[in-house]
């Protein structure tokens, strides 16, 4: 028996794969009290959200296997029960909401039809369901709920998706909410908004909500309680202040000292000729304007960090500049040259000068191409750069400059992790010694330990080789520690641009500043405060 | 959406005049049918007549000119061999081969769906097993050796059912189960590999955090989700059955489209080639721009 409302005792969970048996988690305990907030805080692969998978009987068995545990739901075994007695709790008593609603959402039913749906599986008739359902809509923050409520997910902007997921899980007033990454892939001003949506349902209701995430600054905002985990194992555990400012696992103390935005910032670079200059370069997709008229300079050996939410044009931009697209108008300046009306054939050689790293390694490098081939790759398409029997000492070079082995070399992009793979895009980057790099969202998917060293890896990059950096991001505290200047983005215009220390210290415009406030701080004292302040203002 | 369904039927209509072109000089290639249809040692004069009764003696762009024009207000010409229009002769084998084809797609797509779903809910289960063994067999196993063996079998053999021919419900028996076979492991194993895809798939993780049934994750979240590689399928096997299942007819006798078709080739009746060919091409493009209507259906996402 337990006094606790959910508890998980001793679980282990291990996958058999064709490699061979893995453990997901080893020997996991952790409780969740009525009206309470645990945080389940963990890296990509540490079996953060194993637990919770087999709380909702998630785990596909095989290939898994709970080799040891029990894990008691308002007293009773939910391991021992039959499949029909879950079913029962699932989404009725606990209810679980996913990163990305939109694919979490089903495509093809009205978002309308998918709320009903969690009141009607657990015996609520249809016409009940339907006014429920509006009800909720309403409670979650949809405008229009009857309109919207005929729409489908891919309708609606990511962060009302997450709403339709809320209130699909609190339908029925479930006991638990647990809420796996809820914010992840969210704008920070829309993450901060979810956060205090779930916080005030949570209060309102007095559910215990256990939220899975990565993200120290969610944990700061919003738990009580947090469980650190690493590599399938609890490694600390307590009151969040506590865990935050006495750590006492090494693993903990180097969490929280890679969390980003704690360095120097840069003074800026002394202005020179510009290497890069954009004149009025707008784009537009029919009547959708995306860019309006982006005018900026790029100096030699200097990172620009372009910053704005979804829609706000960041990405655009570089497209432009390479001609991945054409622009609808403007001129782009690559010395002297315009880029936007090249032919080409000169257009090739700019290209090996301005290269791009892309946001997820995985989907940009070619599964079927050996490290080797995806960096030489590029010495084939811009012949005579080096002798071809230096390919394997370049290629080797090049993989030690980005902190990886030269036996790598002979590997595919599957055999590396995420930060590793993102270092094998640094390096065919690299291959043809560009003197712009583009990051688009280069570091957004990568754990914040990795995120760390791949920043030190470009600013190692930026010191030594002098190359200049256009680098788009939606995480301001990583762009504080890496740029020199920064451009905030909104709509498809620049709302304010200046050195980094200024944008962070003295934001002039409103839109940064809420921009920046909605960034979540690791230290639950400054979101406390924050939380106080913005409490008084309102 | 009508802009689309008009630019569909232009494009459609586009390709049948290439067709038509295409049909009316490589059927003439096949020769003359005033030697087929005339003896031997038949008179020059009585040749000439015949010839100029079916229009066969003008050149051959006038012939095919005069052939447009009719066409122009839906007059497909005269069966030489029957002495019919040609379209009545076609529309008559269509109206078996629509109802073969029909009854076999209906029975194919809804086994298909049901195995192949089941299959992919437990893969390496037993349906799964059940799904991958039949699909084989189907998929290696050819139809002509397939019809003749089951005729010995079942009609001269057993005496069961009739060998060829239309008339009581027992003479679909065979045409339709062989019909059945190779797109049944075909559309079952698009199916099953649709399905797996969708199961897989991350709405399907919150349907059963739900706690949805196992029949409601199967058929109404993974099943909708999965449709569209399967009905494009479904619709070109259906072109194949349309177009007349050849082979099948001309076995068992069924006077289908297909069955005539080979006959005229073989008569050198033109008209009733061209018609037929007409015909089936045009409910094929008939039927895929309503496969392209379903898409859109069946997926919110895809709007025309």
């Amino acid at each position: 028996m337990t006094d606790y409302l959910l508890e998980v005792r001793d679980l282990s969970v291990t996958f058999h794969t064709t490699r061979g048996p893995v453990d997901a988690v080893r020997n996991v305990s952790w409780h969740l009290n009525r009206g309470e907030v645990l945080a389940i805080l963990g890296e990509s692969g540490s079996g953060k959200s194993v637990s919770a998978a087999a709380i909702m009987d998630l785990i596909d068995m095989p290939p898994g296997e709970i080799k040891s545990g029990e894990i008691f739901f308002e007293g009773e075994n939910l391991l021992t029960m039959d499949q029909e007695a879950r079913r029962e709790i699932n989404g009725k008593k606990i209810a679980m909401i996913f990163q990305d609603p939109l694919s979490h959402l089903n495509p093809v039913y009205t978002v309308g039809w998918q709320i009903e749906e969690t009141m009607v599986i657990h015996g609520t008739a249809r016409r009940v369901a339907q006014k429920e359902m509006l009800s909720l809509l309403t409670k979650v923050g949809i405008p229009d709920p009857i309109l919207a409520a005929k729409k489908y997910p891919h309708q609606f902007s990511g962060g009302q998706r997450q709403r339709v997921m809320i209130a699909m899980a609190l339908a029925l007033k479930p006991d638990v909410l647990i809420a796996d990454e809820p914010t992840t892939a969210l704008d920070v001003t829309v993450q901060a908004q979810i956060l205090k949506l779930l916080q005030e349902l949570q209060r309102e209701t007095g559910m215990g909500l256990v939220i899975i995430t990565h993200d120290l600054g969610v944990v700061a905002e919003i738990a009580d309680r947090v469980v650190v985990m690493n590599n399938a194992e609890i490694v600390e555990s307590g009151l969040v202040s506590d865990v935050y400012h006495n750590p006492k696992h090494a693993y903990t103390k180097k969490l929280i000292a890679s969390a980003p935005g704690n360095g120097e910032m840069s003074s800026g670079v002394k202005s020179q000729e510009p290497i890069l200059q954009l004149e009025n370069v707008s784009k537009a997709y029919g009547d959708f304007v995306a860019l309006r008229g982006m005018s900026f300079e790029l100096m030699p050996g200097e990172v620009v960090a372009i910053v704005g939410e979804s829609g706000s044009g960041k990405s655009t931009v570089a497209r432009m500049l390479l001609r991945l697209e054409e622009a609808s108008g403007g001129v782009v300046k690559y010395r002297g040259d315009d880029i936007l009306s090249m032919s080409s054939s000169e257009l090739l050689s700019i290209r090996r000068d301005i290269q791009m790293v892309f946001q997820d390694p995985t989907q940009s490098l070619n599964p079927r191409m050996s490290v080797y081939q995806i960096i030489s790759e590029a010495w084939i398409i811009h012949a005579g750069i080096i002798a071809k029997s230096k390919w394997k000492e370049r290629a080797g070079q090049l993989l030690e400059q980005v902190g990886l082995k030269r036996e790598h070399l002979d590997r595919y992009p599957h055999q590396f992790s995420g930060g590793q793979k993102q270092r094998i895009a640094i390096a065919r980057a690299l291959a043809l010694e560009p003197k712009i790099i583009i990051c688009d969202e280069a570091v957004s998917a990568l754990d914040v330990s990795i995120q760390a060293q791949v920043i030190a890896l470009l600013k190692g990059l930026q010191k030594n080789l002098g190359i200049s950096f256009i680098f788009i991001a939606h995480d301001l505290p990583v762009v504080r520690d890496f740029a020199d200047r920064v451009i905030v983005m909104k709509s498809g215009e620049i709302v304010e641009e200046g050195a980094v220390q200024q944008i962070f210290e003295a934001p002039k415009e409103l839109y940064t500043r809420n921009l920046l406030n909605a960034s979540l701080d690791p230290d639950p004292k400054v979101q406390a405060a924050r939380r106080m302040a913005a409490a008084a203002v309102s | 959406m009508n802009k689309f369904i008009l630019k569909r039927a232009l494009a459609s209509l586009v390709s049948l005049l290439f067709l038509v072109v295409a049909v009316f000089f490589l059927s003439r290639l096949t020769g003359d049918p005033t030697d087929l249809y005339l003896p031997v040692d038949a008179s020059l004069a009585s040749r000439e007549q015949f010839r100029k009764i079916h229009g066969l003696d003008q050149p051959l762009m006038v012939q095919f000119f005069n052939y447009v024009r009719d066409l122009a207000v839906l007059d497909f010409g005269e069966s030489i061999r029957r002495a019919r229009p040609a379209l009545d002769v076609v529309l008559e084998a269509f109206k078996w081969t629509l109802q073969l084809a029909l009854i076999t797609l209906f029975l194919v797509t809804l086994a298909a769906i049901i195995f192949g779903s089941l299959a992919a809910f437990r893969v390496g289960g037993m349906f799964d097993r059940f799904a991958t063994f039949f699909s084989l067999i189907g998929a290696s196993a050819p139809d002509f050796w397939l019809a003749i063996v089951a005729i010995v079998v079942f009609s001269v053999g057993l005496g069961w059912v009739p060998t060829s021919g239309t008339g009581t419900m027992m003479h679909w028996i065979l045409p339709v189960t062989i019909l059945f076979i190779r797109p049944f492991g075909l559309i079952l194993q698009v199916v099953r590999s649709s399905m797996i895809t969708a199961l897989s798939a991350a709405y399907i993780k919150t349907a059963r955090a739900k706690g949805a049934k196992a029949k409601s994750i199967i058929f109404i979240h993974a099943l909708r989700n999965a449709l569209l590689p399967i009905i494009t399928v479904i619709g070109d096997q259906a072109a194949g059955m349309l177009n007349g299942a050849v082979i099948v007819e001309t076995i068992f006798g069924f006077p289908g489209v297909g069955k005539l078709m080979i006959d005229s080739i073989l008569q050198r009746d033109f008209s009733v080639v061209l018609a037929s060919i007409m015909v089936t091409a045009f409910v094929i493009f008939l039927m895929n721009i309503l496969i392209d209507l379903l898409y859109a259906v069946l997926d919110p996402r895809i709007r025309y």
